[in-house]
Formats: C-alpha cells, structure tokens, sequence
C-alpha cells in the first residue's frame, strides 16, 4: 500500500492528464465524427470517397501506429509544432492522433444512426423546402444521435483506456507511471496494478451508467 | 445510395453546381497530399534506400512474416479465448441465481474498464507475485486480450440475447428443454448470429490490440516488422506505412467477410 | 456438433496456453554447454553496432561477439548457439524463467539486477554520452544543453539524470526506440540523444558523417554477461573465457570491427568483478 500513498500525488497528476486527454479528444472526435458522417451521405462524391477512405483507413490501422505517425509523421517530418515546450507539444499531438482515431468511429456509429431514421422523415423536410445542410442538422441528425447515446457511450469508455497508449507520443499519463512504480516497488505489483485499475473504474464505470441512463431517456420513441 | 433520401436530385444548374465543388473539394484535397509530399521530401522521407529493403524478399522473410506470425497468434489465441469468456460471463451475468449473476456482472465490469495497456503490465511484471512464475510475454498478451476483449465480447453476446423476441424462450421450454438447452440451443445461437457484426468489429479491435504487445516485447508485427527494419535502414516513417498497410488489409477483408456472412 | 467441436478447440487452446514453453533446469550453464553443446543467448536486435538483427537473420554487433567467444569457451560452436532477443524490460525475467541461458545486451550491472541475476564481467565499460548532429557544434556537453531538446528511449532513466544534475533548462522527449530518436535528431526537431557512448557509436557508425558522438561521458555503466543467479561456477566460466579474450586481443578486434567506424576510440579492456 506504501507506493500508492508515498506517489499519491504523481499518480493523481498522472489521471488528470488521462482526464484531460480524454475531454479534448471526446470533444475533437464528436465534432470530426460528425463532420464525416456529414461528409459521407453528402451530395458530392468526391466528399463520400475522401470520407470514406479516411474512415476505414483509420478504424483498420492499430493506434499505436496512428499516434507513431501524429508524432513521428505530423510532428517532426510535417514540422507542426503547436507548442515550444515539448510536453504541451505531445500532449497536443496525442490529442490529435486519438481524435484522428475514435472520430472514425463515432462516424461509423453516427451513419448507422441515421439508417434508424425512416425515410419519411427526411422527405418530409425536403418537401417543406429544406436543402441538404438543413436537412441533415435540423431533422435527420438530432434524431440519429438520440438513437445512438448508448454506442457514443461506448466509445467514450473506449476512448478513455486508448489515452494509455499516448505514451507511444511521450506523454507521461497513467499506463507510464504504473510502469515506472512497477519498477520502484516491484514488491507491490499488485497493489498498484489495483490501485490504478480502480483509477480507471472509478472513470469508465459512472460513464457506462449516465450513458446508460441518457440512452434510455433519449431514445426515439417510434 | 441508401441516403438519397437526403437531398434532391440536382437539376442542369445544381450540377453544375456540384461539378465547381467537387473540382474545389478534388483541389483542395491534393493541394494537403502536395504539402505532405514536400514536407516529407524535404526531411528525405522518400529517399530510395528507405524504400527499396522494403521490397527485400530477406526483409519480408526476417522481419515482416515473422511479426505477422507472432500478430495473428497471438489474435487467434485472443479471440478463441476471449470469445469462451465472452460466451461464460454472458450466460453468467444472465443467470437467475444472484451469486452467479453479481460476481459474474463485477468481473465484466472491472475488465470492461481498466485499459489493456494496464493488464498486459500487470500480467507480465505481476506473474512472479501472483503465481510464482514468470509468465512470456505472448501469454501476457493473450491474458490482456482475453479478458478486456472479453468483457466487451460478454456485454455484445448478452445484448443479443436479450434482444431476442420473448417467444422464442417460451417457446422452447414448452417443448420441454431445460434451462441449459434453452440457452445453449436456442438463445445463444441466435444472440451471436445477430451480434455478428459487432463481434466481428471486436474481433479487429481485438487484432490491432495485439500490437501492444510490443510494449513486453512480443515479436509481432510493430515491434518485429517495423522497429526492426527501421533498426538496420533508419526508416521509421516507410517501415510505419507498410505495416500499417498490412494491417489495413487484413482488417478490411475480415470486414468484408464479416458483411457477407452477415448478408448470407 | 458445432457447439461440442467449438469446446474442443477452446479446450487445446486453454491447455497450449497453460503449459506454453518448455523450460528446463539445470545447476549451472557450464553443465548444459558441456552436455547439450547449446545455448540460448539473450542479446538486443534493434541496436546497430552491439546486437542488430539483420535483414538475412543472423545477428551482428559486438555483443554478439562477445557471447560467441565466450560460448565457444565454454565449448559450445557458433551453430550451437540460438540467439534471441531481450528487451530491457524482460532481461531479468527471461534469466529467471530459463527461456536465455546468458544475456549479452548492453546489460548494466547494478546492485538491484543482482538482486535476482548473477553478472560475469565487466566485458565493457560504457558511459553516458550525447549523440548530435555533425554540423553542430554547440553542443559539446551535458551542461550545454540548457534550453535544448534531448532525446531518449522510454523506460531509461538516463535523460532524467541530465536534467536533474546538469542543465535545468533541458526539455526531455521520450520514444519508443533509438530509431525514431535519430528520425527526429537528423530532422532538426530535437538537438540530441542521450544513453551509453557505445551504443550512440552504433548509430553515428549507421550516419556515416550525419551524426557524432560527443565524446565526454559522464558516467560509467559496468556492462555484464547476465546468468542464473547463485550460478557460480558459470560466472567463473564465463569470468575465464572473457579474461582470456582480452588478453589474446579479440576483444579488441571485435569492439574495432564493430563500432570503430564511427571514430569511436577502442579504450582498454576493462577489469573484471569476481565476487
């Protein structure tokens, strides 16, 4: 129990950083996701294709790798440096990398969500004049994310773990610091994998619940 | 097009229209691909000697086949074991006995939520204390894969379940099966081949996850295929996009099989 | 049917799982290379210079070198040996499990590691350097690097040591391995990369006149040949053959053959620690 007190400050530093990870990157893939999903029932084909090649190239591709080439790729070759200091500049790049990924995903989640809306409902704004932009944000849309608060939900729960894995791009978050206190106190291994297991629980468990919560509250009733 | 529902078909000047945007949205497209491509230029990313091992039959044969090897066995292993914990703690989370349904319900809960990255960790350096050995690192994985996957496995097969018209459990117990038959024979089947799809996305989760066994240093596919060609020709960036590709590939056809089994 | 033959494989597969890798035991590796005439070797493979696999399979550098030597001492050939890679993080556990016989891999000896392995050598003595750009020459120690951009390779504590001893002002990225540290050294987005002088010579011997060595370590690390521990009469084998390969000058020849090309100055052979 000794390492967990002793570093209790480190690690709850190092959650903060997961915390923070997690807001920004939600944040940012909500806002892509929908911009693709946008893009991918779009009038213009070269929109539908850019979309789609996106998409499936970022879901098929394992994160390490994604956040490799935000690091390596769009950070030291394409010379993007969003910050002097370099522990802002990954916590940045990883944003970005982790957006690039989990956005793919709410995109998948959000077009199956507009399947779920009949086909009169889209007509019917067409007949009352409405173009394709309106269409979408004032009628169809709303209604496909009612459907899918539970997947997004899901997602969200995924995201937060996948923050561990920014410690491909340096960023010293909570899966490093378990590991450097491994190493410390090699005697408490298992005190610490439970102290920062309840971390995540404490995290991912009241998100399953107010998603769980919002999904049946929101759901279109049909 | 399924969602031609969502906008009128353009007429003589909505074409037109269309046409000018496209040609900008084309335009502004290769205009990005242009600057990546000179940027990467500059910093000589596209140099010969970076590119051409790759093409090496000895590369393939040293460094990416046998990271491959290492990346698929280790998801074989993790999905056939993953898919039996899946199927356990659903039935036992579904269970009318509450000591089974609750510890069944916490374990999933608890590896729904502690990261794989945190597991693998846990398993690799934690083996010693826990069982008095030292486990390998393809096992560290597997067990990390297991059950993170698991869990999720466990929560898809039970919505399946649970999404299952009533009469189809009424049903067979009035032809007299038993409480196991009725899931094992009637439930569960259906459960998983309306899940399928999900599974199926699971199952590709499940294999990109493998490449974090090079954190323990599990011969796959990053750790083998790409840090060792980038060790002996400083290729990081060439190495990253073939192994990415081959990760693309699988996946996507794991996707279109998914989807013609699903049709079928 | 399909139900029964799913549980059968689930069945083997839990079972392969369970029992995976076959370990045996023995009291001493000089017994196992006397009688079996094999060894399995840990080294590195991703370190040019010291234990690089390379593209036709086999293993170079001067680690590989060295464990060579040593195991034709103890009587074992050069195809009796099977090389295999360690990383930093599983040196001790594969000592521990039997799955290496030695370990070979630029392995620092430290009063923790003896906790749980036994250490032959020193066969080198390596300190901690700075790897930079050719062209630049503002950088030529640990205390210029105030304001600069050090890499270093996660899960090593040296770049930590720079900062905290030598220049406050430094700024620490950390990666995954020494190639992407080079990647971004050579683009000019960061200024240099830290870790033991020898293993930098790999990479600067790999950039022929892109990269160079500082030259003015600042600390030693004891590189040993890792064992069973309590495996005395191995670590006085192994001892033996590493006393009689400095002295027979093919230590040298190896260290020369290995890193030398990057201008690296062959020091003296070190002096061993029996204990």
């Amino acid at each position: 129990m000794e390492a967990l007190l002793i570093e209790g400050d480190t690690i709850l530093a190092a959650f903060w950083m997961t915390i923070r990870l997690t807001a920004v990157s939600a944040l940012g893939s909500l806002v892509l996701g929908t911009l693709l999903t946008a893009m991918r029932v779009a009038p213009l084909a070269a929109l539908r294709a850019a979309a789609g090649t996106y998409v499936s190239v970022a879901r098929n591709t394992p994160l390490t790798l994604v956040l490799l080439f935000t690091g390596l790729g769009v950070g030291a070759n394409l010379g993007v440096e969003l910050s002097d200091d370099i522990a802002t500049n990954n916590f940045w790049l990883a944003c970005i990398g982790l957006t690039a990924y989990t956005s793919a995903f709410v995109c998948e989640a959000l077009r199956s969500g507009l399947n779920t809306v009949p086909v009169g409902q889209a007509e019917a704004a067409r007949s009352l004049g409405l173009g394709f932009v309106k269409t979408l944000r004032l009628i169809t849309l709303p209604q496909a994310f009612r459907a899918v608060v539970a997947p997004l939900g899901s997602i969200l729960i995924a995201l937060t773990k996948n923050t561990t894995i920014a410690l491909v791009v340096g960023v010293s978050e909570a899966s490093v610091r378990m590991r450097e206190m491994i190493e410390t106190y090699g005697d408490q291994v298992i005190q610490i994998f439970l102290g920062f297991a309840a971390g995540f629980v404490l995290l991912c468990l009241p998100m399953g619940l107010l998603f769980g919560w919002l999904s049946r509250r929101m759901a279109v009733a049909r | 097009m399924s969602y031609a529902n969502l906008y009128e078909p353009p007429g003589p000047r909505g074409v037109r229209r269309n046409r000018v945007l496209a040609g900008a949205v084309t335009l502004v497209l290769l205009a990005i691909a242009y600057v990546v491509y000179v940027r990467f230029d500059e910093k000589d990313q596209w140099a010969a000697d970076k590119w051409l091992p790759l093409l090496r039959g000895d590369v393939w044969a040293t460094f990416i086949l046998p990271g491959l090897a290492g990346t698929l066995g280790a998801a074989v292993a993790g999905v056939l074991l993953a898919g039996l914990f899946g199927l356990v703690f659903a039935v036992a989370r579904m269970s009318e006995h509450a000591w089974i349904r609750v510890p069944a319900a916490a374990v999933v809960e608890f590896f729904r939520s502690v990261p794989l990255l945190l597991l693998i960790f846990f398993a690799f350096f934690g083996s010693y204390m826990v069982i008095g050995v030292n486990i390998s690192a393809f096992a560290a994985v597997v067990f990390g894969l297991t059950l993170y996957n698991g869990s999720v496995i466990a929560e898809i097969v039970r919505a399946g379940v649970l999404s299952l018209p009533k009469g189809q459990r009424e049903a067979a117990y009035a032809v007299g099966m038993r409480k196991s038959q009725v899931m094992r024979l009637v439930l569960l089947p259906q459960g998983v081949r309306v899940m399928l799809p999900a599974l199926v996305s699971q199952f590709i989760v499940l294999l990109k996850d493998s490449a974090l066994g090079l954190i323990v240093g599990y011969d796959e596919l990053v750790d083998r295929g790409l840090n060792g060609i980038a060790a002996n020709f400083s290729n990081v960036i060439p190495a990253a996009i073939l192994i990415a590709a081959i990760f693309i590939a699988i996946n996507t056809s794991l996707d279109r099989l998914a989807h013609r089994l699903g049709a079928a | 049917m399909f139900g029964r033959s799913l549980y059968a494989v689930f069945a083997v597969m839990v079972l392969a799982t369970a029992c995976g890798g076959g370990q045996d035991s023995y009291d001493s590796v000089v017994d196992k290379a006397k009688n079996e005439k094999k060894l399995v070797i840990g080294v590195k493979a991703d370190q040019p210079g010291l234990g690089l696999r390379t593209p036709d399979g086999a293993f170079t550098g001067f680690d590989v070198e060295v464990a060579k030597y040593v195991a034709k001492q103890l009587g074992v050939e050069p195809d009796g040996i099977t090389f295999k890679e360690t990383v930093s993080a599983n040196r001790e556990a594969f000592i521990e499990q039997g799955q290496v016989d030695l370990v070979v891999a630029t392995y620092s000896i430290t009063d923790a590691r003896k906790q749980k392995v036994s250490f032959a050598g020193p066969y080198f003595v390596a300190g901690q350097d700075l790897l930079v750009r050719a062209d630049d020459s503002s950088l030529t120690g640990p205390e210029t690097l105030n304001g600069k951009k050090l890499c270093s390779v996660a899960g090593s504590t040296p770049a930590q040591k720079v900062k905290s001893e030598y220049a406050k002002e430094v700024q620490l990225q950390e990666e995954r391995t020494y190639s992407a540290c080079v990647d971004r050294v050579l683009g000019g987005q960061l200024d240099a990369i830290t870790t033991d002088n020898v293993i930098l010579a790999g990479y600067a011997a790999q950039h022929n006149g892109k990269l160079k060595v500082v030259g003015k370590p600042f600390s030693t690390e004891k590189y040993g040949i890792g064992l069973k521990k309590d495996d005395t009469a191995g670590r006085k084998a192994v001892n033996d053959a590493l006393e009689k390969m400095f002295a027979d000058g093919s230590w040298t020849k190896a260290l020369q053959a290995s890193v030398g090309a990057s201008g690296f100055a062959v020091p003296q052979a070190p002096q061993l620690e029996r204990y």
